[in-house]
C-alpha cells in the first residue's frame, strides 16, 4: 500500500511520531476494530479510531437513535433521531475519513451472533462499548475463547473504569468479577444517570489501547484496572492479579461455552 | 492500625474480617463487591473467616455497567 498525497497529509501528525512513522500508520490503515455499542463508550472512541485511520470499524448496535442519548453519544446527530446508530454511525465516519471502511451489525449480541461477527473480518481488537453486564460477560467470554484482545470498560454518574485483555497476558474480566450482579442490583446509566463527559474520557482511552495494541507500542492496561473518579478529577491505576479460579481463564475453566445471561427488566426496550 | 482502602489510608480501632471491613467502611451493595487484598482476588467464601492485618493494601472493585444506552 502506498500513500497518496492526502493520506500524507491526513495523517502527518502521526507519521511525524517515532513510534508511529509510514509504518505505525500503514498498520493502523490496514487494521480491523470492532465496537460493540456505538453509544457513550462507542461513539467517541468510534470517532477517534476513525480519525486516526483505523482501516476498517466495526459497529455492533440494534438501537436506534434517541433525542436523550445526543447529551453524550456523539457520533449521532439530531438529524439522526430515529435511525439506526449502526446506520448514524456510519455516516458520521464516511464524512470524517473516507479511508475508513464501516461494516455494521444492527443486532444485540448473544451466544448466537457474537463469534460470528468477530469472525466476519477477523477483527484485531473489540472494544467493549456495551451497558449491560450481559453483554460484558459476553464479550469477555467471547474474547477469552476465541483468542482476541479486547478492552472493557464501564461508565456511571462521575465514574468511569477500563482494563485491556491481552490472551495469555493477563486476567480477563471474570478474573475480576465473577459473575453478572443479578438483574436490577447494580443501576444502569438510565436509571443512575451519568455525565457526559464520562464516554469521552473512557471511550478515548479504549481507542487509545485499541491504537496501542496495533501499533504494539507503550505498556497496555492489561492487568490494571484503570479508574476516573471526575469529581475528585481522580484517575488511578489498580494492578489486578490473574484469578486462577477464573471460571473462564483460570486452571480449572468450566465455562467452555457462551452462556446468555438474563437482562435486567427495566433495561429492556419495549 | 492502618490499611489503605483504594489508596487512601484508613485506621481501624481493631482488627476486622473482611465482612465485618465492608460494614464498618459501610461498602454500598456489598454482596457485589470484589475485595482485592495486596494483589490477590479474594474468595467471597473467605470473607468471613478472612482479617484484614496492618498494612494490608484493600481495593474495592465495584460493577460498572454503563455505556451505550
Ligand atoms: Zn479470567
Amino acid at each position: 500500500m502506498n500513500f497518496t498525497n492526502e493520506q500524507m497529509e491526513r495523517y502527518s501528525r502521526h507519521i511525524i511520531l517515532k513510534d508511529v512513522g509510514v509504518k505505525g500508520q500503514k498498520k493502523l490503515l490496514e487494521s480491523k476494530v470492532l465496537i460493540v455499542g456505538t453509544g457513550g463508550l462507542g461513539a467517541p472512541a468510534a470517532m477517534f479510531l476513525a480519525a486516526a485511520g483505523v482501516g476498517t470499524i466495526g459497529l455492533v448496535d440494534f438501537d436506534a437513535v434517541e433525542l436523550s442519548n445526543l447529551q453524550r453519544q456523539i457520533i449521532h446527530l439530531t438529524k439522526d433521531v430515529g435511525k439506526p446508530k449502526v446506520i448514524s454511525g456510519k455516516e458520521t465516519i464516511n464524512e470524517m475519513n473516507p479511508d475508513v471502511d464501516v461494516v455494521t451489525y444492527k443486532e444485540w449480541v448473544s451466544s448466537a451472533n457474537i463469534k460470528d461477527i468477530i469472525r466476519d473480518r477477523d477483527y484485531d481488537f473489540i472494544i467493549d462499548g456495551t451497558d449491560n453486564f450481559p453483554a460484558k460477560f459476553l464479550i469477555n467470554d467471547a474474547c477469552v475463547l476465541m483468542e482476541k484482545p479486547f478492552s472493557h470498560a464501564g461508565i456511571i454518574r462521575f465514574q468511569g473504569q477500563t482494563m485491556t485483555y491481552v490472551p495469555g497476558e493477563g486476567p480477563c474480566y471474570r478474573c475480576i468479577f465473577e459473575n453478572p450482579p443479578p438483574p436490577d442490583k447494580v443501576p444502569t446509566c438510565k436509571q443512575a444517570g451519568v455525565l457526559g463527559v464520562m464516554g469521552g474520557i473512557i471511550g478515548t482511552v479504549q481507542a487509545t489501547e485499541a491504537i496501542k495494541y496495533i501499533l504494539g507500542i507503550g505498556e497496555l492496561l492489561t492487568g490494571y484496572l484503570l479508574t476516573y473518579d471526575a469529581l475528585a478529577m481522580e484517575f488511578r491505576k489498580i494492578k489486578l492479579p490473574k484469578n486462577k479460579r477464573c471460571q473462564v481463564c483460570g486452571e480449572n475453566p468450566t465455562i467452555k461455552e457462551l452462556i446468555d445471561y438474563e437482562q435486567a427488566v427495566c433495561d429492556l426496550k419495549s | 492500625m492502618t490499611i489503605k482502602i483504594n489508596g487512601k489510608d484508613v485506621t481501624l480501632e481493631k482488627e476486622v474480617t473482611v465482612k465485618e471491613l465492608l460494614e464498618v467502611q459501610k461498602v454500598e451493595m456489598a454482596e457485589y463487591v470484589t475485595v482485592q487484598i495486596n494483589d490477590e482476588i479474594l474468595d467471597r467464601k473467605d470473607f468471613e473467616t478472612l482479617t484484614v492485618k496492618e498494612g494490608d493494601v484493600v481495593e474495592f472493585l465495584y460493577y460498572m455497567g454503563g455505556g451505550a444506552i
